[in-house]
């Protein structure tokens, strides 16, 4: 597998910043994650995940249409670990419950749109946003504006292969993983507290 | 898709922005619900920027109100004002390239179908009159050959009104407009007899000025087409925008020109549709009803 240069680092990148696949970064396989577009084992990422959230000021879970309706059999049960994952990290949710471009009518402060997440995360002022549930089209769409024009860390819990343009990316995300991050997260906010400076902020140089 | 779609996940109801709650506390999917109960439920179209008056925006709000299915509906669409309000709407659709509509539907219905052989799914182009009559005909034209199963709903308001007044096929004769100076040297298409020339087993001309009347229309159009062939709907929608009329007397217009003869309600079952329509229990309670 190639390995590319490329860091998907919070933004703002410009207007137009290229998709990183186009940069050479490459989705990761099976049991690996992607941690700033480098592809590493997933515990790795989970770890890294748990600490983000548990460092931010302000973590706020997307949970997207797949998980927020409980449209088929075991979507509830997902919905539930989601909740439990944002309970152990203190996480907030700002739905985005369909994908309709609703701007300039969008309620910043109720909703988040793909079509626009910049509004929601400066209206937010969001530092670290988890992506789960959105469907993989749209959250491209969204992970690239945001990394555009926000400094916002962004993590995608992905069903389905993963997104180059989170900063970290987890795939196949299921209840079981979800459950593990939980647990790590517990663990990790039981050994003291993160979310006081001790983290750099996100965005800010290290 | 299904019913369940519109269930919320527990545990994020409280999240949830209030319109989407309100849908599915008080929407009207799963209900038979009609024009005649507007006011008692959450309607499925949101604020939108058409125009003020917008005798289309009308026009939709009574569509939307009327689907018999509408959780189980994809509305096609095409581009032009109609599609600027789109968005704001809570019914699966799509946004076809201008004039592609009935081509897109005709692909989508088929799809259903095969996908889906056990359940009802409408599909409804819902396009202006320029993708009608004017780009999309061919398309038009050729799903109401085939016989395809689709409702065809036409906003005629006799106007490229989106691209700033170009005159169209349904222009009426003589009509200046912005982008027509001279005046339009033709008269309108008389797209409801083609449309039953070319296959059509149900065809009505309507107006929102009737808006029990439209709704009871898109409802037989809709159920004809789930089972007998093709449908066409006109609505008379024109645009106060482009004729320049103040948007608290549109409805006024369009009563007028009814008057004057200039627009006719109108409509033509086949006789296998009228034995249908007459078979459906559905449609007879709601008839009574309106
Ligand atoms: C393929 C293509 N051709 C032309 C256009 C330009 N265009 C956009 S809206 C429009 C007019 C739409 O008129 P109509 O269908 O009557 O709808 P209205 O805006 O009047 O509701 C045109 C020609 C386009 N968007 N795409
Ligand atoms: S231009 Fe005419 S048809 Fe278009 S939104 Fe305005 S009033 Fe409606």
């Amino acid at each position: 597998m190639a390995v590319s240069e490329y860091q998907v680092r919070p933004g703002p990148e410009g207007y137009l910043p290229p998709a990183a696949a186009s940069m050479g970064v490459e989705l990761p396989e099976r049991g690996a994650a992607l941690v700033e577009g480098r592809v590493v084992p997933e515990e790795e990422a989970f770890q890294a995940i748990a600490e983000k959230l548990l460092a931010a000021r302000n973590p706020v879970f997307f949970p997207g249409p797949a998980v927020l309706w409980a449209w088929k059999d075991g979507v509830a049960e997902k919905a539930e670990a989601v909740l439990k994952l944002m309970k152990a990290v203190g996480a907030r949710a700002i739905p985005m419950p369909d994908y309709r471009p609703k701007y300039p009518m969008i309620n910043p402060a109720v909703e988040i749109n793909p079509n626009h997440p910049n509004l929601t995360i400066w209206h937010n002022r969001i530092d670290v946003g988890v992506f789960v549930g959105v469907h993989c089209h749209y959250a491209n769409v969204a992970l690239k504006i945001i990394r555009g024009g926000t400094d916002c860390y962004t993590i995608a819990l992905c069903g389905e292969m993963g997104h180059e343009d989170a900063m970290i990316t987890l795939r196949d995300v299921d209840i079981r993983k979800l459950e593990r991050l939980t647990d790590i997260a517990r663990a990790l906010a039981a050994a003291g507290p993160l979310r006081t400076g001790v983290m750099p902020r996100a965005g800010t140089a290290v | 898709m299904s019913k369940g779609l519109f269930k919320i996940s527990p545990g994020f109801e409280d999240v949830m922005p209030a319109e989407y709650k309100e849908l599915v506390n008080n929407g009207p999917y799963g209900k038979d619900l009609g024009v005649s109960d507007l006011g008692t439920f959450k309607e499925l179209i949101e604020e939108h920027p058409l125009c003020a008056g917008c005798a289309e925006a009308l026009a939709l709000r009574l569509i939307l109100a009327s689907l018999p299915n509408s959780e189980d509906t994809v509305i096609v669409g095409s581009t032009g004002c109609s599609s600027l309000l789109f968005p704001q709407v809570a019914v699966q659709n799509i946004h076809s390239l201008f004039g592609n509509q009935n081509a897109v539907a005709t692909g989508l219905k088929r799809a259903l179908r095969l996908r889906f052989p056990d359940k009802v799914k409408d599909v409804l182009v819902i396009a202006g009159d320029g993708a009608t009559v004017d780009i999309g005909l061919d398309m038009v034209m050729q799903s109401w050959f085939r016989r395809e199963l689709i409702t065809t709903i036409m906003l005629d308001n006799e106007v490229y009104a989106n691209t700033g007044g170009q005159e169209s096929g349904m222009s009426p004769q003589g009509a200046v407009l912005h982008m027509a100076p001279l005046g339009k040297k033709f008269p309108k298409v008389n797209l409801p007899e083609i449309a039953r020339e070319a296959g059509c087993a149900y065809v009505a001309t309507i107006s929102p000025a009737l808006p029990r009347r439209l709704g009871k229309v898109v409802r037989r159009a809709i159920l004809v087409a789930r089972e007998i062939g093709p449908s066409y709907v006109q609505i008379f929608c024109p645009c106060p925008t482009n004729f320049k009329w103040p948007s608290a007397q549109v409805l006024q217009k369009i009563r007028d020109r009814q008057k004057e003869g200039i627009f006719k309600v109108r409509e033509y079952v086949s006789p296998e549709a009228e034995a249908y329509l007459a078979g459906l229990e559905v449609v007879k309670q709601h008839d009574e009803e309106q």
